[in-house]
């Protein structure tokens, strides 16, 4: 947890106040006017299964969208260069055609409503308790240290006490899902998306014409930080260094392929805006529509990053009193007048609720129909359930406030926990890429790789990093390396289980596995589903062939 | 074949978010027209000290243009292709 520098106060007035306030108002209306939607828990939880799928996929890229990634992608940005772009190329869009093209059938195909459902059907209740109980856990802590971050932002850009931010939009978010349950947190999303567009855009126009346009940017970056700062390959080879401090394989195997996959495509908080579309055609869309903003983020995440190193040479160096966090919140003080100031300070704000939001939303779904429903009060009427998804709600946004009171005083023990946390979703993500593909695999290989993959990242991470015993440059290098070990050690531990474990019935897998289809997947397509442009494969392969296109003028 | 799957169906069949949920347009269409508004005119306003601030481009103006654009062209689109009646699910 970094702190933001004081002296980043912005000189916010009544203009910009107006339209925050404008803001909240819209996010609670929105609240109370889904309210009338809400009828059955499957409205609660996954809005029905009926939203169209351009809303699912902007919500699914915002909810990803929250203001510590932008802050953070940013801060990356100034600190590594161009370097950053991995995490969106080749960190993400490989891994959300994935998801939408090869796995969305099984996800939605099934009907399964959440991520640890899916394994509760293939595997059985071992690997779905386990899996259940640690992603409920960390939504809510993610969600507190979310909060948290967002009142350090608040405190120093608007001189809120840190206990008035936490409670303001701990209030907000616990009210409008409450009420309105996961159609408001999805349209919320829709809207955040929009509005840190508008803060962001601006900003990267006046900054690039105050470092003398793009190519003002990279004559004065490659004078003070050389070439291989502003291209995505030099220097990644095995063994040279870079600020990186990772090598090409580890960033394409580790950060390309086990993280990012493990992230997009089995992480609920993401997963569930595809499983609230309302047919397959735009389940396997939502993944593929988020990959078009998220290839062009970059350009108004990273840039004005960047840009902050050039208008602040001393930007994260010791004594400057600016950390790389600050690098956006730098630029809004110094390029933005009153009136978009206000636009920018609304799309933070909103985007990290929306981010809690997500946290929250997917929480209560999995805490009510995979812990409660599933193994402590069976069989209630739906009604019980609804109820039960509200008041779990409003208990897991106290307990993030909590948390984050929490944070502000043990911040170090918190990003421990989120660290030990992110080992589980590579593991997890093997798990399902075999259960999903190899019929043999067993219930008692799903539970074993899930906890040998886990406990083999920590050992690595831990134990072999922390403890000096292998050597690798940074903490990044670190977290891609033991994604690999995860990867492979959850990988052979459940062919070896499965080998001497019995599998599942082939007739329980029905619609499961590959090869096999639920007795009615053949779903009707809307009208208007098969047009060309609406064809996953085309969407998919074409933001493949974008990403790629993207390298080019980074990588000669 | 399995219970949770009826579940679900059943839960479909009865799910009120496709008949009575508003249309998102609606609300971004507003927020932008009203901030686009808000915006343009702190832009036609703009002080000298605004202008320099923001390196001689009048961005207020301009995102303000842009949003008024964004919000309007939700709002025509709604106009022009009006949330389509729920199809209804063909029961096995």
């Amino acid at each position: 947890m970094r702190y933001l520098a004081e002296g980043l106060r912005l000189p916010t007035n009544g203009l910009d106040y107006t339209i925050l306030a404008i803001y909240f108002v819209v996010v609670l209306g929105i609240g109370f006017a889904a309210r009338a939607s809400v009828k059955t828990s499957l409205d609660f939880f996954l809005s029905g299964r009926s939203l169209p799928a351009w809303v699912t996929g902007l919500a699914f890229v915002a909810a990803n969208l929250g203001a510590t990634e932008i802050l953070g992608m940013a801060a990356n940005g100034a600190q590594y260069g161009v370097y950053t772009v991995h995490w969106y190329w080749i960190g993400a869009i490989p891994a959300m055609v994935f998801l939408g093209l090869v796995m969305m059938p099984f996800y939605y195909g099934s009907k399964v409503r959440s991520v640890p459902e899916f394994l509760l059907h293939r595997f059985g209740p071992s690997s779905h308790l386990l899996s259940s109980v640690i992603f409920a856990v960390s939504s809510v802590l993610i969600a507190g240290v979310n909060l948290y971050a967002m009142a350090i932002v608040l405190e120093a850009l608007l001189g809120w006490p840190e206990w008035v931010a936490i409670v303001v939009a701990g209030f907000f978010v616990l009210a409008y899902i409450t009420i309105g349950g996961l159609s408001s947190a999805i349209y919320n999303e829709v809207l955040q998306f929009f509005v840190i567009l508008a803060a962001l855009i601006p900003l990267t126009i006046v900054g690039l014409k105050r470092v003398g346009g793009w190519s003002g940017l990279t004559d004065s970056l490659t004078g003070s930080h050389g070439g291989a700062f502003l291209s995505a390959w030099e220097g990644t080879g095995v063994g040279s260094p870079n600020p990186l401090g990772a090598n090409w394989l580890t960033i394409v195997l580790g950060l390309g392929f086990v993280m990012s996959f493990g992230y997009w495509t089995t992480n609920f908080a993401e997963v569930q805006r595809a499983l609230s579309a309302k047919n397959l055609s735009a389940a396997k869309r939502t993944p593929l529509i988020a990959a078009f903003p998220k290839i062009f983020i970059p350009m108004v995440v990273i840039v004005p990053g960047l840009i902050a190193l050039v208008m602040e040479p001393t930007l994260g160096k010791a004594g400057s009193g600016l950390q790389y966090n600050d690098a956006i919140p730098v630029l809004m003080r110094d390029l933005l007048p009153n009136g978009v100031l206000g636009i920018a300070v609304t799309g933070l704000l909103a985007a990290f609720m929306a981010g809690m939001a997500a946290n929250v939303s997917s929480f209560n779904t999995v805490f009510t129909n995979d812990i409660w429903g599933a193994y402590l009060r069976k069989d209630r009427e739906d009604a019980y359930y609804l109820k039960t998804g509200r008041v779990v709600t409003a208990v897991g946004v106290l307990i993030g406030m909590g948390t984050a009171f929490i944070a502000s005083s043990f911040s170090n023990i918190m990003n421990y926990l989120q660290t030990l946390f992110s080992f589980f979703n590579v593991p997890l993500f093997v798990v399902f890429i075999i259960g999903m593909f190899w019929k043999r695999t067993t219930p008692a290989a799903g539970f074993w790789g899930l906890l040998s993959g886990t406990v083999a990242a920590m050992v690595n991470y831990f134990w072999l990093y922390k403890g000096g015993i292998v050597d690798i440059p940074s903490d990044q290098g670190a977290n891609f390396v033991s994604s690999i070990v995860a990867f492979v050690v959850g990988a052979l531990v459940m062919v070896v289980v499965s080998y001497v474990t019995r599998p599942k019935p082939a007739e329980k897998l029905a619609g499961l596995v590959y090869g096999t289809r639920s007795p009615d997947m053949d779903e009707l397509p809307a009208e208007g589903d098969d047009a060309w442009y609406r064809r996953p494969a085309l969407l998919g392969w074409g933001a493949i062939i974008l990403a790629a296109i993207c390298y080019v003028p980074f990588s000669f | 074949m399995s219970d949770y799957r009826n579940d679900v169906e059943e839960l479909e069949a009865k799910s009120a978010t496709a008949a009575r949920l508003f249309d998102i347009r609606r609300i971004i269409g507003g927020l932008f027209v009203v901030y686009g508004i808000i915006v343009t005119i702190a832009g036609i306003t703009a002080s000298d000290a605004d202008l320099k601030k923001a390196q001689d481009i009048n961005i207020n103006l301009w995102t303000g243009l842009g949003m008024l654009a964004l919000g309007l062209f939700f709002l025509i689109w709604l106009k022009l292709r009006p949330t389509a009646p729920p199809t209804t699910p063909t029961e096995q």
